[in-house]
């Protein structure tokens, strides 16, 4: 009996040590001070339009990632997210003449992005968030502020993969969402793992438990970044992600006001800076402003 | 209410359902085999081995699940031990189900008169005999509901497993929940309907079983 006891306190200590390394991933990232910095303007607003009552009220909620290095990621001791997204937030807030102090930052993962704009939990959703036809019929997106497309993260020393054509049997992890696992499972016949986490994704994979992680180069350049020696992103995009900003259905005058706002950014070099950054540190190349979809 | 995205979606269900079947498979059929053993354990005239049978049962009977399965997830592969995915969430579902498995299988095993065991002995059978060939095929058409009753929450309890590497039905949820935010309220209703599929044969196998194994007047 103590013997048993004795091996059981030894696996869960054993839980706990794993768990624990976990959390440690990532903790030396940057704390996004290095953006560029955006001057805060008082525009005026047409009354009762969403964009005056939020410069009135002086304080805006922006919903992003906290679990995406170099796209939208926050460690336990930061005190703000860093990341593409976030800088972004930055520069829409100070169109609306609200300070980066005055941003309420609010972690949103995949899932409820969409119940957060419903019920206004959030303003604006600014979290690797793809404009499909689907999410437009619940909630506003303007945009793309970019555009990425769904790649492979592997071992460094995993010269197997070079492609998405080399997944068959192999195990691919993914947690974008069933479009993203549907086309490596029945294009190329891979296997899915699942996980609720990007990060899990990435231990495994360092574990060697999957073989490859994928979802939006994006968010991949941003896992190879922090850890070059071990990860590698392979292969070409094989979607296209256009990110956009999410907004609540009911004031539809944002749409022109984040158009107005990520138009100004790309003239006057703010979005390239932003890039650079933040994504661009991994070695992508910024490339040309992305088109932006006209407001319905 | 909008389907429509079973159109794209319903062989990527189908897969999840078919991981979901096997896991609960698997972690039923480890249930049932330890569960067995350590209800004979727990009544057996050995007193070290029915102090083994009540430790497990406290162990892996009043432990969260979800702790148990982050051990085997987490705690086995650190420990240099690593069946895979599929092993390790099914040891820790099985292991956690056999606790109850061997308390619903003890009371039918206390339900059968001890007239039986007493014969049993007098005609000169060993404990595991009289096991084996008397108390143990009485207990269990005893104790057919109770334990379909553990399989159904078993089968339901394995959708915990999503997060931990495999890709089951509701991890599959989750895809469809970001994919698809316009048809929320149908796909948590197409994810509870393939539950209600496994739980509805698990109620029909223990109806069949139980007018098949009748105890006629006792």
């Amino acid at each position: 009996m103590k013997a048993r006891r004795t091996r059981f306190v030894a696996v869960v200590a054993a839980g706990l040590l794993a768990l624990s390394a976990c959390g440690d991933a990532g903790n030396d990232s940057d704390d996004g001070a290095d953006g560029p910095d955006v001057e805060v303007e008082k525009q005026d607003f047409e009354a009762g339009t969403r964009m005056a009552e939020l410069q009135k009220a002086g304080k805006v909620k922006i919903g992003v990632k906290y679990d995406q290095p170099g796209v939208g990621f926050k460690s336990a001791t930061d005190d703000d997210p860093s990341g593409f997204d976030p800088e972004i937030g930055e520069i829409l807030a100070a169109k609306l003449g609200i300070d980066d102090d005055d941003i309420e930052w609010v972690e949103s993962v995949s899932a409820n992005r969409e119940p957060f704009l419903q019920n206004g939990t959030v303003d604006f959703v600014i979290a690797s968030y793809s404009i499909t036809d689907d999410r437009r019929k619940v909630v506003g997106q303007a945009g793309p502020y970019y555009v990425t497309g769904q790649s492979l993260l592997v071992a460094k020393d995993d010269d197997s993969i070079s492609g998405p054509e080399d997944l068959k049997g192999k195990k691919v992890c993914s947690v974008t969402g069933s479009t993203s696992i549907k086309t490596v499972e029945e294009e190329f016949g891979a296997t899915p793992a699942g996980f609720d986490t990007y990060s899990e994704c990435v231990q495994q994979l360092k574990n060697g438990s999957v073989d490859a992680v994928t979802t939006d180069a994006a968010i991949l350049l941003g896992y190879a970044a922090e850890d070059p020696d071990k990860l590698k992103v392979v292969g070409e995009p094989f979607s296209e992600e256009r990110y956009g900003i999410g907004y609540g259905k009911d004031y539809p005058e944002l749409c022109e006001f984040v158009n107005e706002t990520l138009t100004s950014a790309f003239e006057d070099g703010t979005w390239k800076e932003a890039f650079d950054a933040t994504l661009g540190k991994g070695g992508a190349e910024a490339g040309d402003p992305p088109a932006l979809d006209e407001c319905a | 209410m909008d389907f429509s995205f079973l159109q794209d979606s319903y062989e990527l269900l189908l897969k999840g359902f078919w991981v979901t079947l096997r896991v609960f498979l698997a972690s039923g059929l480890i249930a049932l085999v330890v569960g067995t053993l350590v209800a004979v354990a727990r009544v057996s005239p050995v007193p070290a081995m029915r102090v083994v049978g009540t430790a497990y049962v406290t162990l892996f009977r009043n432990t969260p699940l979800l702790l148990l399965l982050f051990i085997t997830y987490y705690g086995l592969p650190a420990m240099g031990i690593d069946f895979g995915f599929f092993w390790n969430v099914s040891l820790a579902a099985g292991l956690y189900t056999a606790a109850f498995v061997c308390e619903a299988l003890r009371s039918g095993i206390n339900g059968v008169p001890l007239g039986q065991a007493e014969a049993a002995r007098a005609v000169g059978m060993p404990f595991t005999m009289t096991m084996t060939q008397v108390i143990l095929p009485q207990a269990f058409r005893l104790v057919v509901p109770p334990i379909a009753s553990v399989f159904i929450a078993l089968a339901k309890n394995t959708s915990l497993v999503a997060a931990l590497g495999l890709a089951d039905v509701a991890f599959r949820l989750q895809g469809l929940l970001r994919d698809y935010p316009n048809s929320r309220t149908a796909a948590f209703l197409t994810i509870a309907a393939m539950y209600i599929v496994i739980v509805a044969a698990i109620s029909l196998v223990a109806s069949w079983a139980e007018r098949r194994w009748k105890v006629e007047s006792r």
